[in-house]
């Protein structure tokens, strides 16, 4: 009970902050323990008093993480209908609701830091929250397929492993469920590229085609180097990030060089040789000019994929409104009411 | 003065920070600020929480006994959406 007794002050803290100004003094006391609790290993729940700045940028990074999971559906769902298999059909189709189901994981860890999914969708959509770099690359050949699987979502793995242990409860149980899943994601890219490397000279080079293209991008996914990163520092001080941008490129690249080997594949890389010395993979330079370039909205599908979005939202406009009419009627018989989900009734104080 | 039974209420509780609140049973209480505190009092009283929540039972909408394997047949027939389901070369790791 000391930990519910430690952070029982904090509680008390939002509620008063709701009614008018909290001395200051009392702020230093709850920051005090917000950062022991973290110092501790400890998780931050929603009702839990943690700084505005924590606040923000947990919902920047989760925000960003969940648009991320819904844009990344568009590139895959381009081969859907094209499939070469009833196999990999079902198999793609699979991954790609997988993908929804992450985004939607994701919303909801960050609607208990108190913003709504429709401010969410807008900031989306007017380019006010972004999501991830690779996602505005296209998806050309089939073996795109193979590629994102195998080093997109190995990125992701290996981005997301270490968030299961982010210091903010709710975004750290999304990532256990999200984690959980990706392995089939990675491994089916794996074997979809194996089958095709092992295949007809034109197979063998339409997979090496796509890893050529994907590699780079791929590495940029970890976000600018250290030095560079804006939030790094104080993320990694609030135990948001448990590990650095370039620390987690390299374990990624490091996983990356054997199995390429494995698949007969190369990586378009001339520099990438093991050094013994820092028992790593040493790695060319990586263009950061193009990673700011698409970020700015420059690469080759930002336009498509919001405009597609967008689409999306708008089209689906008249089933959220049919459901919001039956569920109206059936609600005004039955006398049910529509309530805000425990966590976010947790931060309205009404739990 | 009627003696009606209180409503019921379904008690969830986190055992400690950084775990999800489960299901711990249910009791009877007129209102929410009472179901909390007899929840507190029937459900945590060796420390097993650090937090509660109490939703009332009829909030819960269940899916049925009857029509289980219809509701969750459709997961049953896709093996590939388990990393088992892929042939993998030996010797290749961190897949
Ligand atoms: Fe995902
Ligand atoms: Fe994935």
């Amino acid at each position: 009970m000391v930990e519910g007794d430690r952070m029982a002050p904090a509680a008390a803290h939002r509620t008063a902050s709701v009614d008018g100004a909290v001395p200051e003094a009392d702020t230093a006391v709850y920051e005090a323990v917000f950062n022991a609790a973290v110092a501790a290993d400890e998780r931050i729940e929603p009702r839990d008093w943690m700084p505005d700045a924590y606040r923000s940028t947990l919902v920047r990074q989760i925000a960003q993480h969940a648009h991320s999971e819904i844009i990344g559906m568009q590139p895959e769902a381009n081969w859907i209908s094209r499939a070469p298999s009833l196999r990999r059909k079902a198999i793609l189709m699979a991954k790609v609701q997988d993908e929804a189901g992450h985004g939607l994981y994701l919303y909801s860890a960050v609607e208990t830091l108190g913003v709504s999914r429709e401010e969410l969708l807008d900031k989306l959509h007017t380019g006010r929250q972004k999501y991830s770099s690779i996602f505005n690359y296209p998806t050309l050949t089939w073996a795109d397929v193979g590629a994102i699987g195998w080093l997109v979502d190995g990125a992701a793995i290996t981005n997301q492993v270490p968030l299961c242990r982010c210091s903010y409860g709710p975004y750290a149980r999304a990532m256990v469920r999200v984690c959980k899943e990706e392995s089939f994601h990675q491994r089916q890219g794996y074997e979809l590229l194996l089958a095709l490397s092992q295949g007809t000279p034109e197979q063998h080079a339409m997979a090496q085609d796509a890893v050529d293209r994907w590699w780079w991008p791929s590495l940029m996914m970890f976000g600018p180097p250290d030095d560079e990163s804006a939030h790094s520092a104080q993320s990694m001080a609030w135990k948001i990030k448990r590990h650095s941008n370039d620390e987690l490129r390299q374990r990624f690249i490091d996983i990356c060089v054997p199995q390429a080997k494995s698949l007969n594949l190369t990586l378009p890389d001339p520099d990438l040789r093991w050094n013994e010395e820092r028992g790593h993979y040493d790695f060319g330079p990586i263009d950061w000019a193009e990673f700011r370039e698409v970020i700015k909205g420059n690469g080759p599908c930002n336009e498509q994929r919001i405009s597609q979005r967008r689409k999306a939202h708008d089209e689906g406009a008249w089933v959220r409104e049919a459901a919001a009419a039956y569920a109206a009627k059936h609600n005004g018989a039955t006398g049910a009411a529509v309530e805000p989900s425990a966590d976010t009734a947790d931060m309205n104080g009404k739990a | 003065m009627t003696t009606e039974q209180s409503p019921l209420w379904e008690v969830f509780v986190r055992s400690r920070r950084g775990l999800s609140h489960t299901h711990a049973g249910s009791l009877h209480a007129p209102d929410a600020e009472l179901a909390l505190r007899n929840a507190r009092d029937l459900y945590t009283r060796r420390g097993e929480g650090v937090s509660i929540w109490v939703v009332p039972s009829k909030a819960i909408t269940a899916s049925s006994p009857d029509e289980k394997d219809a509701f969750f047949e459709p997961a049953a027939d896709k093996p590939y959406r388990h990393p088992t389901f892929y042939e993998i070369p030996e010797g290749v790791k961190h897949l």
